[in-house]
């Protein structure tokens, strides 16, 4: 017997827990007004996460996913990526859509029942949330087939979670990037739980990172809630992606400090334990430290930073609160270009029996 | 060809599928098209159906025009995912600011003779699907103009070619880039006596029955779908209205078949045009016979020649 193929998984960490940083820093890092852009941005997601979650829990806003914990992985990811590229979100990626351009207000339409928060402002080419799992990794490899065949410097991202690796779609996708030889980079979000199943459950496979070793393209895991290593890692894999050097897969370890969703109850089948043990390393913490140790922050400034971020988060709520109800004629003004002549008559019921459009 | 008109004339159209490149697809629909246009506008996939309608999304999201071949109807399933829950619902559920303009082209029907999972008639599924257009043309002159109408369509549009039509009909096509129009029935032959709605393979036992019925001194009209979704049932009604007489002849499985929506919408809206019950003459409720029997399955034209006397006899 000979060795025909091995291989290994290179895990990246540069602040550690307590905010020291292991190492020389990346470039960024080293330009303390952009990691306080990526700090603000972070508490910014974490206050409008926990107003989402209120609002669901007071009958305002429809089921929601927290992404409670993901701050770090969302804001290094979205960081790392350029305007002109596309995201594929699973449906829990806010931080990485509000640095790209999306507005709370159109996430809260959304997530209160409504298809118009899905018509984002900015960025209009990313893809809308995607609730059948691990599909949108097709629709990024798409896409990006669409920007090699036309030159284009640009790259799709695709999240899926650690739950989203057991789909077919999700190996589909892989096998097609390397195939192709494709920019786009996949990001498996490892938060331990896909609801009540852990990635023990999930798979035998040590790593998420290495099943992109069958599909021929590379596979990194990294502290997902260290957001300069994500950033970092992110950024590699997206410059080499934008260059044609093909596909990666990253594997973002983290935790769900929240439920799955507003639907969801987390103490049914985990120990309060493990999450009280996920808090240490939960990723706010480690940036903050690390300002407050570069000199660059202190209590009166994050009093500050919570106030305004609480105005802005306010703000959204009242736009979102404001937004008129669709018409019924929503229903059908969007199926196609132009409406078939059946469904004419089908508008004209629901305009007769419909609820008036009106304030929520 | 309306392929390769499209793609010497749209810099957008892409068509994509297993063995579309060297081989020019199984049934040859696509011959010649990679030579001509190169590798990167027809190529093949990996053995993957989900993966080419979940990649057809996320090319025709980006500004592309794919035009997919899934290699037949019966592997169409992986990809009812991505047609489900993203092709048709993509323009709607981001209010217009993304489209899926994609053509998924499948072999439909039996009658060659071929493996299992090979022959079978499943158009009913999609035509349930709201947000795409279901087209099965019933000649090579109408799967030309059919096909340039689905690419040029802003909307995906699953189009079903006839495996008898490829193999059993020879016409002569002009190459001339016109497309034909959706949403709209053909009517292939006209009558005063019957109507006979039907598409894709069956319009040959339809026309056949119809010039046998002619002899019998019935005159029937002979209506092709075309569009299986959504259905004009307008040119339906106007020819009942004349007639008197349907009867609808489907390859496809009886229940809930494309056949059980036409007859009802003639029920809602022209029942008092009717001078007799409506008739189906479909294929069985079983699942579709290996090739020893497929033509035992698929309605005969006496079939269909029964049936139109049973609304005169009935």
């Amino acid at each position: 017997m000979k060795t025909v193929a091995e291989f290994k998984i290179e895990y990246r960490q540069i602040l550690d827990p307590r905010g020291r940083a292991a190492g020389a820093l990346p470039d960024f890092a080293r330009d303390l007004g952009e990691v306080l852009r990526m700090y603000r941005m972070m508490t910014l997601v974490r206050c409008f996460d926990a107003k989402a979650v209120n609002l669901q829990r007071t009958g305002q806003l429809g089921t929601y996913p927290s992404c409670l914990g993901h701050e770090a992985t969302h804001i290094g990811i979205g960081a790392a990526m350029l305007p002109q590229d596309v995201l594929a979100p699973v449906y829990r990626e806010f931080g990485t859509q509000l640095w790209r351009g999306v507005t709370m207000a159109e996430i809260l339409i959304y997530w209160g029942g409504d298809e118009s928060g899905n018509d984002f402002a900015v960025p209009r080419h990313d893809f809308a949330w995607c609730v059948p799992i691990a599909t949108q990794t097709l629709h990024a490899a798409g896409a990006a087939m669409a920007f090699k065949l036309r030159g284009e410097a640009r790259c799709a991202v695709a999240y899926v979670g650690d739950g989203g690796t057991s789909e077919g779609a999700f190996y589909e996708a892989l096998n097609l990037a390397g195939a192709r030889r494709l920019p786009v980079i996949f990001v498996v979000v490892n938060n331990g739980w896909a609801i009540s199943v852990p990635v023990s459950s999930q798979t035998a496979a040590g790593t998420l990172a290495q099943k992109a070793v069958a599909a021929g393209i590379p596979g990194v895991q990294v502290d997902g809630n260290d957001v300069f290593a994500v950033r970092e890692v992110a950024a590699r894999a997206l410059d080499a992606a934008r260059r044609g050097e093909g596909p990666c897969l990253i594997e973002a370890l983290t935790y769900r400090l929240s439920d799955h969703t507003t639907a969801d109850d987390a103490s049914r089948y985990r120990s309060e334990q493990e999450v009280k043990d996920a808090w240490q390393l939960e990723p706010m913490l480690r940036i903050r430290e690390y300002l407050i140790n570069a000199g660059s922050w202190d209590p009166a400034r994050e009093a500050d930073l919570q106030a305004e971020c609480a105005r802005r988060v306010d703000a959204a709520v009242s736009e979102y609160m404001a937004a008129p109800k669709q018409s019924t004629d929503a229903m059908f003004d969007y199926l196609f270009a132009a409406l078939p002549a059946h469904l004419h008559a089908q508008r004209a019921t629901a305009r007769k029996y419909g609820s008036k459009a009106s304030g929520r | 060809m309306a392929q390769a008109w499209e793609l010497q004339h749209d810099a957008a159209v892409v068509v994509i599928g297993q063995d579309v490149g060297v081989n020019g697809g199984v049934f040859r629909a696509t011959a010649g098209l990679q030579e001509r246009f190169g590798k990167d506008r027809v190529q093949d996939t990996p053995l993957a159906e989900a993966t080419i309608a979940g990649m057809a999304v996320g090319m025709a999201t980006q500004g592309l025009k794919p035009v997919a071949e899934i290699q037949f109807m019966g592997f169409l399933y992986p990809a009812l995912d991505q047609i489900v829950n993203h092709m048709s619902r993509m323009r709607n559920r981001t209010r217009g600011r993304l489209a899926c303009p994609a053509v998924l082209r499948m072999p439909h029907g039996g009658g060659i003779h071929a493996p299992e999972h090979h022959s079978e008639s499943t158009e009913t599924l999609l035509c349930h699907i709201p947000g795409i257009r279901v087209v099965c043309p019933s000649s090579p002159a109408r799967a030309y103009g059919l096909l340039l109408a689905a690419i040029r369509d802003p909307d995906p549009v699953m189009f079903l070619e006839p495996v008898r039509l490829y193999r059993a009909v020879r016409q002569d096509v002009d190459d001339d880039g016109q497309a034909m129009p959706l949403d709209v029935c053909f009517t292939l032959r006209e009558g005063e006596d019957v109507t006979i709605v039907t598409w894709g393979a069956m319009t040959i036992e339809s026309l056949r029955a119809a010039a046998e019925l002619a002899s019998h001194g019935i005159s029937a009209e002979v209506v092709d779908l075309a569009t299986l979704s959504p259905i004009d049932i307008d040119t339906i009604l106007a020819s009942v209205a004349k007639t008197g007489r349907l009867v609808i002849v489907h390859e496809a499985a009886r229940n809930v078949g494309v056949g059980a929506e036409i007859a009802a919408l003639v029920a809602e809206r022209g029942l008092y045009d009717l001078l007799a019950p409506i008739q189906r003459v479909t294929g069985f409720d079983t699942v579709m016979p290996l090739f020893k029997l497929e033509h035992d399955y698929i309605p005969s034209v006496q079939r269909i020649i029964d049936a139109v006397e049973l609304t005169f006899n009935g």
